[in-house]
């Protein structure tokens, strides 16, 4: 058993793009298998609740075809099944989707979350795929260090679609001085990018084709932990946190570096120390976050292949200025910290990247007819390049069980390979519906 | 007309001399009806059904566990800890809010779909409560001080005699100029309250429906709030209500705004 998960966790993609199809990740099976034998005896006693939806998930091109000519970035029929079951102190939660691709031509099942909660007065623990958000930022991350679908993001998928859930355990503390959360994850979990067939997007070596995707496990001992405590200070919600595991986000190794055939991917070890603060003040709601990015794996900043370590910060403000009419500010900076190695080290060809990374984003927000439709906008400005991604959206509780929502993408400006501007080509215009029981 | 005036003038003195609810100041009663309607019991709980009727009759239903304990004399501070069950977008939602006597409140709002509890800015406390006609203030109290209260008249509504108080908001920019509210001179809850514009124009009305008495604190079962202009109106059903509870303090936290513990919500 141990050495067939050994197999698994040391898989190696052929394509990191290609959406994820797996079904029930091995591991997931697992522990289900494990769960079900331990709540079989308990689930006579339980309470059940049965929840879900069904839901219509359109988004078209609104500038320009994909790069592989459908009109589509995403288009989609999907069902959500939501399981729930309680013996105190034991909790079980399925969450789990079922959807047709109407691009690709294919049905999925997703385990979206599936853990078994147990919780006493001073601790609880939570196990299996589950959901962390973490920090005070909005859309802008900096200690939620857990895994990202920017694809869903980008081609208007609901906001939950954006989080991904990881497998691991989480155990809750609650001395009474702090809160105190501790996470252990096994198996590493990606972010997921858009797919160069639905998206425009700057890719640095384009012309090899030949690409590998390294997983970071080798070996159990190189389970990600990740830590908060958590208490009020003085009237505001304070965390610290910190995280040791690997980036999200691939960073290329080419075979060769003078005429490259290959390209390796991988996740460089990280290192995150951070602190957030959260409160009211200045009649509104102030938020502040840090954290320090260590790169494990290139201390010095000489290599270029590995993002550089950073100071990452943000400073966010909320305030409510009618009824219904709320108005969020966000600046989020990005500092390298060894940039004249950065800049010498950086092959040719290669877009060099400002030392402060920095960008201000916008969100207004205005319900109307008793809070049964919302208006809203949020925008993303980059500071340092000049690029932008605007979402305007306008949804509808047509009944108390179905909503609507439409809204658009727009994204430009910059360089062709800054961070909003590569999608420059990519605007669409998306349709949400849904009937949630 | 003579005869009813006459009649309503003996009433009224009769009320004087017999009641002694005449005794009491407008500042007095409202603060009895503050402790009557805001504050009875050490803690508190109510299943919650709302329904949101349109003029045209469609009807949109929130239904919750509301659950709030004190934290020191009336008109002090109180904690509240909301759960959601319907409509369905927002079930497993929970909601907590800190009062603070004479400050700002504190919000927190848990959204179970990313798993992320975040403070919200809601420092508007006339905005309506969940898209209902009730306000937050209506919700959780308004402070006594920001009025200023005078008694107008003795009146029965129904068989429950009432002292009728004028509150005129000392702050300008109020959207009302004053509000009548009806006091139960037995109970001390409000029974009826009107709300006038800046015209001296009647656009809003409470309405207790039902009153009942649960652990031996009488509790307003059924009310209602319609708005005259609009032709809006929101209904509040307690299916359930209990006080003095022993709910912990610990309650009021991240750790159980993400995990409601299942004996506080069913």
């Amino acid at each position: 058993m141990k050495g067939r998960q050994r197999a698994e966790v040391r898989r190696q993609k052929s394509d990191i793009q290609g959406q994820k199809t797996e079904l029930f990740r091995l591991p997931v099976f697992c522990l289900s298998s494990v769960l079900y034998l331990l709540f079989s005896s308990a689930v006579f006693a339980a309470d059940f609740s049965l929840h879900g939806f069904v839901q219509g998930n359109y988004s078209r091109n609104a500038e320009t075809d994909n790069p592989d000519s459908r009109d589509y970035k995403l288009s989609e029929e999907r069902a959500q099944v939501k399981l729930e079951a309680t013996a105190d102190p034991f909790r079980l939660f399925i969450k789990g989707d079922a959807f047709h691709d109407n691009i690709d031509k294919h049905s999925i099942l997703e385990l979206r979350e599936g853990y078994a909660d147990y919780s006493s007065e001073k601790w609880d623990a939570r196990v299996g795929r589950q959901v962390i958000t973490w920090g005070v930022g909005d859309l802008l991350f900096i200690n939620d260090v857990f895994p990202k679908d920017y694809a869903a993001f980008f081609s208007g998928r609901p906001l939950e679609y954006l989080k991904k859930g990881v497998d691991g355990a989480k155990i809750g503390m609650y001395p009474g001085f702090a809160s105190i959360e501790l996470i252990a994850i096994p198996y590493f979990e990606p972010n997921n990018y858009p797919d160069p067939k639905r998206f425009w997007m700057f890719d640095p070596l384009v012309g090899v084709t030949n690409r590998e995707t390294q997983d970071p496990y080798r070996d159990f001992h190189e389970a990600e932990t990740a830590l908060r405590i958590y208490r009020d200070v003085a009237g505001f919600d304070t965390s610290l946190y910190y995280y040791r595991g690997f980036s999200r986000q691939p960073s290329m190794m080419p075979d060769s570096p003078v005429a490259p055939t290959k390209l390796t991917l991988f996740y460089p070890e990280l290192l995150v120390y951070g602190a957030s603060v959260q409160g009211r003040a200045l009649d509104g709601v102030l938020s502040f976050e840090t954290g320090y990015y260590a790169s494990r794996q290139d201390r010095q900043g000489t290599d270029p292949l590995i993002p550089n370590t950073q100071m990452r910060y943000l400073i966010g403000y909320q305030r409510q200025f009618w009824e219904d009419f709320t108005v969020g500010l966000q600046y989020y900076g990005e500092y390298m910290q060894d940039y004249s190695a950065y800049a010498q080290y950086l092959p040719t060809g290669f877009p060099q990247e400002k030392r402060l990374h920095h960008l201000a984003t916008v969100r207004l927000t205005q319900f109307l007819m008793h809070q049964t439709m919302r208006l809203s906008f949020f925008a993303f400005y980059g500071l340092s390049d000049g690029d932008y991604m605007l979402n305007p959206e306008v949804k509808y509780n047509l009944t108390d069980s179905i909503w609507v929502a439409i809204g658009g993408n727009i994204f430009g400006g910059g360089k062709p390979w800054s961070q909003f501007g590569q999608f420059a080509k990519d605007d669409n215009v998306y349709c949400q519906i849904r009937y949630e029981f | 007309m003579k005869k009813v005036s006459a009649f309503s003038a003996m009433i009224v003195m009769f009320s004087v001399f017999s009641s002694g609810a005449f005794a009491l100041t407008a500042d007095e009663i409202m603060k009895k009806s503050q402790a009557a309607f805001l504050y009875p019991g050490s803690d508190f709980k109510a299943r919650i059904l709302m329904k949101l009727i349109s003029k045209g009759g469609q009807e949109r239903v929130r239904e919750m566990i509301m659950l709030r304990k004190n934290y020191g004399e009336t008109g002090g501070g109180q904690k509240y800890f909301m759960y959601f069950f319907q409509p369905a977008d927002v079930r497993n939602m929970t909601f907590m809010v800190y009062k603070y006597p004479g400050k700002d409140a504190d919000r927190w709002l848990f959204v179970p779909a990313i798993n992320m509890v975040r403070r919200i800015a809601a420092q508007d406390k006339r905005s309506s409560f969940v898209g209902s006609d009730f306000t937050y203030e209506d919700i959780s109290g308004r402070n006594l001080e920001d009025d200023t209260h005078s008694i107008v008249k003795e009146e029965k509504i129904g068989t429950r005699d009432c002292t009728v108080i004028k509150s005129t908001p000392k702050a300008a920019e109020m959207e009302y100029s004053y509000k009548l509210s009806w006091i139960d001179t037995t109970t001390f809850l409000p029974i009826k309250e009107e709300y006038y514009d800046k015209n001296g124009e009647l656009y809003r009305v409470f309405s207790a429906d039902e009153i009942k008495g649960v652990k031996g604190h009488p509790t307003i079962m059924k009310r209602s709030m319609k708005n005259i202009l609009s032709g809006h109106m929101t209904e509040v059903s307690f299916l359930k209500a209990d006080y003095n509870i022993g709910i912990e303090d610990s309650l009021f936290s991240e750790r159980y705004l993400k995990q409601p513990p299942k004996r506080w919500i069913e």
